[in-house]
């Protein structure tokens, strides 16, 4: 039987109330009366980083090495040409000789990946396939879409062995219903009447496509221990449910009033939501919306029990910020293009070197020495211990999953960053190693020497004048 | 055991510009500043200069391109051998110890060292951002963290303070004193950059650049030039009747172990101790508490010139703070630091600090210090540091009579 086995999500720190959002644009329009607060990714992350995250998250005690394939959904991807997939592969250092792809231009695009990955493994052409979905879309200061949107990001693993959540079947849907829609080059997200992208497309697609299931496989509604329905609207969300007759403990809890409409991942993050209180035996109806509808329906089986050690969700939904500036938050995205000064100027990459070099810029991979077991970042070929100094006896040694102290550290309003101050420190790693870190996603007053932070995957700068986000790793007080 | 440079090399002549924020000068500028002075002070013409070398580490290379061409060029010097050398801002100490070297071997008789930098033309207040210029190299721009120098001579501080039980405001105190200290000095020196008087309040209260250093805690950029002709010991009575010898000259670079093997503790400067220990031993220097007169060492932040104090054995480990706080490193104390104001007031323009140094110990020697003038002093020592406390070159250079 082929499912899902693991399950992961992210959900970034910082979360701004919608209050403040209607504050400061409410004088141009009518702002929406969304209540809740939305998910804002820091400056430094996007769809690529937090889809690692919530891999990471996902492959919890699973060995890179076996993972067969990773498909990544998003309608953000930083390049128009270049594979996110395949950043994300080696950042999580995983083999090369697998299958990678991007799923994209629909928000539907995450349950496509979804229902893909199940197919080949179905096929047996790959084992262990990761499937990720984030998303970065952007709707213009003053705008409805503004407040709706949030980010976040999911994580399933699909495979045939120890499925915790087998895929029973899946109905699907696709029509051109250009309710949203965003082309080529730009960087706003466009909406059509709110009325219509109601009245014809979410309450007609989703009903539609989890009838169809229904029909197809002969179920009830009333079979469902959970049903998925992502919810881009409040009112019509309850529209569907009670239209469907369901049960209230049956309709998985919105996250549109504590994360936002997260693209891509929405119908995921709720499905990882739903694992996670998920029993043995339990029936989850899953659908996602964007260009159509998606509908599927899994098995939850007694695997479960083992994949409860995950952050998924719940452990992300509680460990927030309150980011209470407007301003601060369009920055972080370039909506106003603040000044930068001469610091804020990049200096150029070298692809060449970049590549070289990129299971230590991407994968934080340092070496450990064989003769006397120290590790040591970045590679060396000269062991760094003053007693040993041994020439070519090193092995590939993997930092981004370890702990670290943080030795010393500063704050430091000179360095230029889109969020000051920018802070940094000495971590010396569980296990060993020492390297000196960017630190981000807190303030100054909750450091403090010998603290455990992790590691986290961000996009470090980007290099406009030759088109390259830079990406490499940051330290982070550990987020549960 | 190699018998070291201990009197084989006399300095007869040394030029040093005004430090500041030099706008009309040209780095073509500086240099002839710099070099006539020296040779009118070492009262020899320019033929007489068998050998040179340039420090200038990377912004110089900005203002005036690579290789030894812009000083050979600039002072129409006649087709002999020049050579630029670079160890970030202790590059001027290494031009010195070059021309000292070619001087002790018998290479030539009299040779230059001269260090010059035009930071000024960068556009920046501060370093230039890591990005744009590879002081740090490309590889070391994508992995490396995104920061400046005050944030990491900083990170020695929050760990000096942690470890020595010194709470943050009794820490801010005593690295204000140090600033204090050079600015009282500073104001008695013609040339320095900054000469104005600071109090312990004002350098406490000022806005945090990277913390606990604050606005006083960090030395500025400078554009300057300084210059010192070298020949071989037993020639220099023919120039002046108070030459000054050359009795050490030590560099140690790292290791690479403070980066990357948890043993450094970043209380220290690892490479200072170790080329002050060589240093020592080639001078011939037993207590240097007690021998050494004066000093003049890098103190781009003030937590700098504190840590420095112990590894060069003026203080005991953990115990600077007593010393700093009594007066011991003051002009008129009993191992006074930074008498021309240092990096602090004087001004840092880096590849010629490692020179101004040794100009500031060379006229307290010969007693030109004018109002900054010591009693009697006997050993000078100067101490130059390339880089931050984790992956540096130290230079440790000891002069006297």
């Amino acid at each position: 039987m082929v499912g899902i086995t693991s399950y992961g999500a992210y959900i970034p720190l910082q979360r701004i109330n919608r209050k403040i959002i209607a504050n400061a644009t409410g004088w141009s329009t009518s702002a929406t009366s969304l209540p809740g607060e939305k998910a804002v990714a820091n400056y430094d992350e996007d769809s690529v980083t937090m889809a690692l995250a919530a891999s990471t998250d996902c492959l919890t005690g699973f060995e890179r090495n076996k993972v067969g394939g990773l498909y990544f959904a998003t309608t953000t991807p930083p390049y128009r040409e270049r594979q996110s997939a395949g950043i994300i592969t080696t950042a999580l250092d995983l083999r090369p000789d697998i299958r990678a792809a991007d799923f994209t231009d629909s928000v539907k695009a995450g349950t496509h990946a979804l229902l893909a990955a199940c197919d080949a493994v179905k096929a047996g052409s790959e084992k262990n396939i990761v499937v990720c979905a984030s998303d970065c879309r952007l709707g213009r200061p003053g705008s409805a879409q503004e407040v709706i949107f949030g980010e976040g990001g999911a994580a399933l693993m699909v495979g045939d062995t120890d499925v915790i959540a087998t895929l029973e079947g899946s109905y699907t849907l696709t029509y051109d219903f250009t309710d949203q829609w965003r082309a080529d080059g730009e960087k706003f997200n466009r909406i059509w009447e709110d009325r219509w992208v109601r009245d014809e497309g979410y309450t007609k697609f989703i009903p539609e496509a989890i009838n169809g299931l229904l029909k197809k496989y002969k179920l009830n509604i009333k079979d469902f221990a959970k049903v998925v329905i992502p919810c881009i609207y409040l009112r019509e969300h309850q529209g569907i449910t009670k239209a469907l007759q369901l049960d209230e403990k049956q309709v998985q809890k919105e996250m549109l009033t504590t994360v936002g409409d997260t693209g891509t991942a929405n119908s995921l993050m709720m499905l990882v939501a739903a694992l996670e209180d998920a029993k043995p035996g339990d029936k989850i109806l899953v659908t996602s919306y964007g260009n159509g509808a998606d509908a599927m329906f899994f098995q939850v089986t007694d695997h479960i029990e083992k994949a409860r050690n995950r952050r998924g969700i719940k452990k992300h939904l509680a460990s927030r910020k309150d980011l209470a500036n407007y301003e601060r938050y369009l920055s972080f995205r370039d909506v106003i293009p603040m000044e930068a000064g001469f610091r804020g100027e990049v200096g150029p990459t070298r692809l060449a070197l970049a590549w070289r070099e990129r299971r230590t810029i991407l994968a934080l991979c340092g070496v450990r020495c064989k003769h006397c077991g120290t590790p040591q970042y970045p590679s060396q070929r000269v062991c760094v211990n003053p007693k040993c100094g041994k020439i070519d006896e090193m092995e590939y040694y993997r930092f981004s999953d370890k702990k670290a102290k943080l030795f010393s550290y500063t704050s430091d309003v000179l360095a230029y960053s889109v969020s000051p101050p920018e802070m940094y420190g000495v971590l010396d790693f569980e296990g060993g190693g020492r390297y000196a870190f960017n630190i981000t996603d807190c303030v100054m007053e909750s450091l403090a020497v010998d603290m455990l932070m992790e590691m986290s995957f961000r996009r470090k700068y980007v290099d406009s004048v030759r088109g390259i986000h830079g990406y490499f790793w940051k330290a982070v007080p550990p987020r549960a | 055991m190699a018998p070291g440079i201990k009197d084989k090399v006399a300095i007869i002549g040394m030029g040093c510009t005004r430090f500041g924020e030099l706008w009309d000068k040209s780095p073509e500028d500086l240099m002839v500043d710099a070099f006539k002075e020296a040779i009118d002070d070492a009262k020899i013409e320019k033929k007489d200069i068998q050998a040179a070398w340039q420090g200038g580490p990377e912004f110089v290379a900005v203002s005036l391109g690579d290789s030894a061409c812009p000083l050979a060029e600039t002072l129409k010097l006649p087709y002999i051998p020049v050579t630029r050398v670079e160890n970030m801002c202790a590059s001027g100490s290494e031009a010195f110890r070059a021309a000292c070297y070619a001087v002790a071997a018998g290479a030539c008789d009299i040779a230059m060292a001269l260090g010059v930098e035009k930071l000024k033309d960068t556009g920046y207040g501060g370093l230039p951002e890591f990005s744009h210029y590879s002081t740090i190299g490309v590889k070391n721009r994508i992995i490396g963290a995104n920061q400046t120098a005050p944030g990491m001579f900083a990170m020695l501080a929050t760990r000096y303070f942690g470890r020595y039980g010194i709470s943050p405001q009794d820490g801010k105190k005593m690295l204000a004193a140090v600033s204090a200290k050079s600015h009282h000095n500073g104001a008695l020196n013609p040339k320095a950059h900054l000469r104005r008087e600071v109090t312990i309040e004002q350098i406490v209260n000022a806005p945090i650049v990277a913390w606990p250093l604050g606005l006083f805690d960090c030395c500025g950029v400078s554009d300057g030039s300084a210059a010192a002709i070298v020949c071989r010991a037993d020639m220099a009575k023919q120039f002046r009747s108070d030459p000054v010898y050359v009795k050490s000259l030590q560099i140690a670079a790292t290791s690479g172990a403070e980066q990357m093997y948890t043993d450094y503790d970043y209380t220290h400067v690892e490479t200072t101790t170790r080329a002050a220990e060589r240093a020592y031993a080639e001078a011939g220097i037993k207590n240097p508490r007690e021998e050494i007169s004066m000093s003049e060492v890098h103190d781009c932040f003030s937590i700098t010139e504190a840590v420095t104090m112990e590894d060069l054995q003026f203080s005991p480990r953990g115990k600077v703070m007593d010393d700093i706080m009594s007066g011991r490193f003051n002009l008129d104390g009993a191992q006074p630091c930074q008498p021309d104001g240092g990096l602090k007031c004087f001004g840092h323009p880096i590849g010629a600090s490692g020179i101004r140094m040794i100009y500031e110990m060379y006229k307290q020697l010969q007693g030109k210090a004018d109002k900054r003038q010591l009693k009697n002093p006997k050993y000078g020592l100067t101490h130059n540091l390339g880089g931050i406390p984790y992956r540096s070159v130290v230079s440790i250079i000891i002069v006297g009579h």
